[in-house]
């Protein structure tokens, strides 16, 4: 009598079959720097959107006589800029700009980039010289020229200033892809699962693709905080946002005339910067880690 | 279905239909004509292409029901045959038929794949990391049509078929899973997909020998319950002889002897054979073999000795082996074959019988 009931059991899942990814969010939920990075970047994305309803000072009302205060001045709690425009205001309201180019950029570039690498390295032969020896042209231009000259030639402006970046982005991410995933193709659990006849399709969504992303991921996130520096750039090269829009990069290359007088508040919209983009990488760090679930 | 001497009442399970007998009895399961595979490997700057001869003209056929064993050193093209066989690769040259149908025209290779499944030597490589034991099982049904519920169940009832508890394993992770269980897996994997010929690529080598014996002894059960056909690919000569019924042994991408099993280590005709034979560890101490059968690597394959490849490492070569390459000859009526002129009669080699004379 027991053997029937535990054979009955046996065959029916008894107990619900866990997923990966499940497995991998309640890995994360444990990992405290991460949650703590989570907390502080949900803390800079929602003041940034809903930086109009805080009762903040106008970020674009400057005053000749309230010039450059220190952090901690009454009504200037973070000090004010070269023009005397409320520094935390800008910031807040810097974050809505310098978020959107600083992530956007490489989310695309991740979106194309991976897709680009994982075709590249799972054909291999003819396919992936083709793919890869078309990035390399990309990659003989540095960075920040190849930004300004795409920018250049599609004319000043935010959106136009995002396709560039996602342009300069793309063949890094694509060759990090490649590179990882020609790694996992040669495995033999893919090298099984062609043998159970699956499509190419079917082998990257299911076997490959938990496999890449991990590396590629922390990969990308890395470049988030170029990708703001780079944007500053193309900013102060008139390509990208133009003053006196608040925006972070843009911010700090206007101070930096400042930086004798008052350095704390020059450098606040470097330190912001800097937060998003630890943040960023140590969360990506701690996703990587928690979907290695080998520990 | 009797468990543990009881009968008892399974819940149905859905099982692939596994691909229907078409050709009958007498046909072989797996014919193999000519199969051949050259690696081109990129030579000096404005020097000639070479190749690599991974496997050379090689043909053989598998009955129904049969274990085949290929034995050889390690580079010889055994895991190479095996990788042609499931159309990992594209072979250059060669037919393959499968009971009676060709692949590729008769026979889908989607098709093929349910026929014929494999098991590979790692068995951690071999499964993905980021999927339970599980879902990989449930993978290759699912990719042949069946919903998710159904192919899990049938997983979970695989799992019970090769010795683990469903309850126990089908949620965890190949890294939590010890090497023996590993294998289990992997071989419930290649049953997912209900097929008639399993080519188990060096599938217990990796195991220490009381998993082994373990893994090779389920491997005979799960042959007789599910009426399977092995080709069993082993540099483990014990192995080999326990497991199965008729031998090939490879030398340098090709089949030098082949036959029944009990009459190649009997009776072995090709010098490589009786090489190999003797250098098999005995443990008796008084049985120690101290001078080496043979010595020295085996020849680069991109270069392959011409006439027999053998020659420079044979004890009996001949100007003649150095000519011509020995095709194979009958050497029974029992399918004992040889590719050696000592067993041709009247080839020419000094030690090769006389024309007419019966074979040993």
């Amino acid at each position: 009598m027991s053997a029937i009931s535990e054979l009955a059991l046996a065959a029916e899942p008894a107990e619900r079959p866990r997923g990966y990814w499940t497995t991998v969010g309640r890995r994360i939920v444990r990992d405290k720097v991460s949650m703590a990075c989570a907390g502080l970047l949900a803390l800079i994305f929602l003041s940034a959107l809903c930086a109009p309803w805080l009762g903040l000072a106008d970020p674009y009302q400057g005053s000749m006589i309230h010039r450059l205060r220190h952090i901690g001045t009454p009504h200037y709690p973070l000090g004010s800029d070269e023009l005397g425009r409320d520094m935390l205001a800008r910031l807040i309201y810097g974050g809505r700009l310098s978020l959107v180019v600083g992530i956007l950029p490489v989310i695309l570039a991740f979106m194309f980039g991976t897709s680009l690498g994982l075709v590249a390295g799972y054909a291999g032969g003819k396919v992936n010289t083709a793919i890869m020896r078309t990035i390399d042209v990309f990659y003989a231009f540095p960075s920040v020229l190849l930004a300004i000259a795409i920018s250049g030639v599609l004319g000043a402006g935010i959106v136009n200033s995002i396709v560039a970046l996602t342009v300069v982005f793309v063949p890094q991410i694509t060759r990090v892809a490649e590179s990882v995933t020609t790694g996992v193709r040669n495995m033999d659990f893919v090298e099984a699962a062609r043998a159970s006849g699956a499509g190419a399709f079917t082998i990257m969504r299911v076997h490959m693709l938990g496999n890449v992303l991990g590396p590629i991921f922390v990969y990308a996130t890395g470049l988030i905080s170029v990708s703001m520096i780079l944007a500053a750039g193309l900013s102060f090269l008139g390509l990208g946002t133009k003053p006196p829009e608040p925006e972070w990069g843009l911010m700090l290359n206007t101070l930096r005339t400042a930086i004798y007088i008052n350095p704390w508040v020059a450098a606040l919209p470097g330190v912001m910067i800097f937060a998003v983009s630890i943040c960023f990488n140590l969360l990506s760090d701690g996703m990587r880690s928690a979907m290695d679930i080998r520990n | 279905m009797t468990e543990n001497g009881r009968s008892i009442e399974l819940p149905a399970i859905d099982r692939l239909a596994p691909v229907e007998d078409r050709g009958g009895a007498a046909q072989p399961l797996l014919q193999v004509t000519g199969l051949t595979k050259h690696f081109p490997v990129r030579g000096e700057l404005f020097s000639a292409r070479k190749t690599v001869r991974a496997v050379d003209d090689v043909s053989f056929a598998i009955a129904k029901g049969e274990t085949v064993g290929i034995v050889g050193e390690s580079g010889c093209g055994k895991s190479t045959t095996a990788r042609l066989l499931m159309h990992l690769m594209k072979r250059d040259a060669g037919e393959i038929v499968y009971d009676g149908m060709q692949v590729g025209r008769a026979l889908s290779l989607r098709e093929l794949r349910r026929c014929m499944q494999m098991v590979f030597q790692d068995s951690y490589a071999s499964l993905n990391p980021r999927l339970t034991v599980e879902q990989s099982i449930a993978f290759g049904p699912k990719v042949h049509g069946m919903a998710d519920a159904p192919a899990r169940a049938l997983a979970r009832e695989l799992l019970g078929k090769v010795g683990l508890r469903p309850e126990t394993f089908a949620n965890r992770y190949p890294h939590e899973i010890s090497g023996g269980q590993r294998q289990r897996v992997n071989i419930a994997r290649a049953l997912a997909l209900s097929p008639r010929l399993v080519i188990l690529d060096e599938a217990v080598s990796a195991l220490d020998k009381s998993v082994e014996a373990q893994v090779l002894n389920l491997l005979v059960d799960l042959k007789r319950e599910f009426g399977l056909t092995y080709l069993f690919i082993s540099h483990d000569l014990n192995v080999v002889r326990y497991i199965s019924d008729r031998v090939l042994v490879m030398y340098l991408g090709e089949v030098v002897e082949l036959g029944p099993v009990d009459r190649v280590w009997d009776a072995p005709a090709h010098p490589y054979t009786r090489a190999l034979l003797a250098a098999m560890p005995s443990s008796d101490p008084d049985r120690r073999t101290e001078t080496p059968p043979i010595s020295g690597d085996p020849p680069n394959p991109i270069d392959p000795p011409s006439g027999c490849r053998f020659h420079t490492r044979c004890p009996f070569a001949e100007p003649l082996c150095a000519k011509a390459t020995p095709r194979l000859a009958a050497l029974d009526t029992m399918g004992h074959q040889a590719a050696c002129y000592m067993a041709i009669a009247g080839s020419g080699h000094s030690l090769a019988p006389a024309k007419g004379a019966d074979a040993a």
